[in-house]
């Protein structure tokens, strides 16, 4: 079995009680950081080489390192908990299954940032497990472990669940301040960056529930112990959910530097295609993240095993890679039609677009719209290039990375799939049906 | 009449408050707009609105502006169990449509609207995080998962006997994850 840094202890029943929580030696973290100082925690979890496992994967012991400390304003620690990126549903599995581990990690982070007061930025929809987290936030404060004075220690917390009310935006984490703030999701210009300026001006350090989650392990046995797992510069365990046209979907913690291909195939992860269909495509990183067919993502453009780490799964660029991003890992057998499900992606951004910024908050509509008519037989052949030109136009021209996450899995689609946009244009007879099949021959795959 | 929260909701909103920091109650106001739609009609009414803008000591547009840009908040009057299904990619790739026409079928209304008997509005929705159990649908805080016709039949059986209600999930509808793995 591989090892379980984050789901240990998933399957004790009652789990996300306190006693069984605790008996379990869960909270140990706390009594252990109580008696280091702030910055070694910070030291350790620099040393772990941990990376935001939201989905930028910037050092999480860095974002920490920034955060202005010579400030008198109090400074504040900011669960993001708003899970929406289509494909991602490990932070739910996690809270809901091991709640108390996100409220241990809170505790901890929260003493090492010398912040008295944090909030978990709950999606609204996720109204259950919020109400879960409250439960056991009520149970870590009778027990000591929140409050006044935790454990005699003189540190005190007090930590908030906050739901949101359905908004993808507000995952950005200057969107989720603003949010947080009782405002609409607008992402914030930057700088200044949340460090030195975030909720009510406080500086402030925002980190999703996984990267909080791990850093009790992180503690309780060193940030060198955690840097041996994984490769290279991916280290840890990674919660991969997997969803599609696979035989077994789930949330799967993994150890950074699993093949692809294993990660597919094994019976302890996806359990190979479904139906006896063959693999197509992946989204392997959450919507936002290009496409890759069958071919690439199994291996690198040189002809490398493709491995489940940072650095594999952006190897070749976006010409021939891709990213772990969120590790939503989306598979899709010969079955399915790209166009449409790139059609799809597009509604979803044009949908989740807060406005601010034209290039996306236009550019995402025009995208649905042309994808939309190629996908049921309206489409010209000028359209295709009229897409990539407008994906050129969003990226990099907006306050915040939803442009890019809109324009990069249609560019990729046409990067990689190009042959079967122009079956739509040169065959509407056929793509008008809605159940239409498109087999690709992957030898025409412009590379 | 004007809106009017109830006294328990009312020393709930200042318990609310007291979560966020001097001055800074208007982070309450989603949390406030939460409770206003469960308890002050389904709906956000420009009245419901104002009152809500009244508790927090805010100008109303700061609530209209905020009420308009989050999806979970209706602001037309919707049936008393709103069917959102997921539409997004991983749903999509096995089978949402299917399931909405199936619902707009069985209850005999287009998307948005209301069946006759008030009960029922189906909407369509983005991703909820929940596509290792696709397709699925949320009907009040209840993740109804690995929707096949026939579940959906039984859901709403159950939600017309009212045994499956909005906001006190029954387990037998799985509303907690499935172990990984598990088909339906």
């Amino acid at each position: 079995m591989p090892r379980q840094l984050l789901l240990e202890n998933q399957d004790v029943p009652n789990i996300h009680q306190f006693d069984v929580y605790r008996q379990l030696g869960g909270y140990t973290s706390v009594e252990r950081a109580l008696n280091m100082q702030p910055l070694d925690i910070v030291e350790e979890v620099k040393k772990s080489g941990i990376r935001g496992r939201g989905g930028a994967g910037f050092s999480t012991g860095m974002k920490w390192s920034f955060l202005d400390r010579k400030s008198e304003k109090p400074r504040y620690l900011v669960c993001n908990a708003d899970e929406s990126e289509p494909g991602t549903f490990k932070d739910r599995y996690l809270m809901e299954k091991i709640p108390h581990r996100l409220i241990e990690g809170m505790i901890v982070s929260s003493y090492a940032l010398g912040a008295n007061r944090a909030y978990i930025y709950i999606r609204g929809e996720l109204m259950w497990i919020a109400k879960r987290l409250e439960r056991a936030i009520g149970e870590a404060k009778e027990a000591g472990l929140l409050g006044e004075n935790i454990l005699g220690s003189g540190f005190s917390l007090d930590l908030v669940v906050h739901p949101g009310a359905g908004a993808y935006i507000c995952g950005e984490e200057s969107a989720l301040l603003e949010s947080l703030e009782g405002k609409r999701g607008y992402p914030r210009l930057k700088p200044p960056f949340p460090a030195i300026s975030g909720l009510y001006g406080c500086p402030t350090v925002i980190n999703n529930v996984e990267s909080i989650s791990s850093v009790p392990w992180i503690i309780n046995h060193g940030g060198d112990e955690y840097a041996k797992i994984g490769v290279e510069k991916s280290t840890g365990t990674k919660l991969i959910s997997a969803s599609g046209h696979i035989n077994r979907p789930g949330v799967y913690e993994i150890e950074l530097g699993l093949p692809v291909e294993e990660f597919i195939y094994s019976d302890i992860y996806c359990g190979g295609i479904a139906n006896g269909r063959t693999l197509k495509a992946v989204v392997a990183g959450g919507s936002s993240v290009p496409i890759l067919p069958a071919d690439l993502i199994l291996k690198t453009a040189s002809g490398a095993p493709r491995l489940m780490t940072y650095e594999s799964l952006s190897d070749g660029g976006f010409q021939t890679g891709t990213m772990l991003g969120s590790g939503g890992f989306i598979v899709m057998d010969d079955t399915t039609c790209i166009v449409r499900n790139t059609w799809n992606f597009a509604r979803f951004y044009h949908h989740e677009s807060c406005g601010q910024c034209s290039p996306c908050r236009e550019g995402t509509g025009w995208m649905e719209k042309v994808l939309h008519r190629i996908e049921n037989g309206h489409g010209t052949q000028k359209d295709i290039d009229l897409l990539v030109d407008i994906t050129k136009k969003i990226e990099g021209k907006t306050i915040c990375a939803l442009g890019d996450a809109a324009a990069w899995p249609v560019a990729s689609a046409i990067r990689h799939f190009r042959h079967e946009f122009e079956y739509h244009v040169s065959h509407p007879d056929k793509v008008s049906d809605p159940n239409h099949v498109y087999q690709p021959n992957l030898s025409q795959r412009t590379a | 009449m004007s809106p009017q929260f109830s006294p328990s909701t009312l020393a709930n909103i200042e318990t609310l408050k007291r979560r966020y920091p001097d001055g800074q109650s208007k982070s309450a106001l989603l949390p406030i707009l939460h409770m206003a739609q469960g308890e002050l009609g389904g709906h956000l009414s420009r009245e419901v609105m104002d009152y809500v803008a009244s508790i927090l000591n805010i100008q109303p547009i700061e609530v209209y502006e905020v009420a308009t840009f989050y999806t979970m908040f209706h602001l037309q009057p919707t049936g008393k169990y709103i069917l959102e299904v997921c539409r997004t990619g991983p749903c999509s790739l096995v089978g949402a449509e299917k399931i909405i026409e199936y619902l707009k079928q069985k209850l005999g209304v287009e998307l948005n609207q209301i069946t006759p008997d008030g009960l029922f509005t189906i909407k369509e929705v983005e991703c909820l995080a929940s596509c290792g159990s696709a397709p699925m649908l949320q009907v009040g805080e209840c993740y109804v998962e690995h929707l096949t016709e026939a579940k959906v039949d039984e859901m709403l059986a159950a939600l017309k006997a009212g045994s499956l209600s909005g906001h006190e999930p029954n387990p037998k509808h799985s509303i907690l994850f499935r172990t990984r793995g598990e088909t339906a």
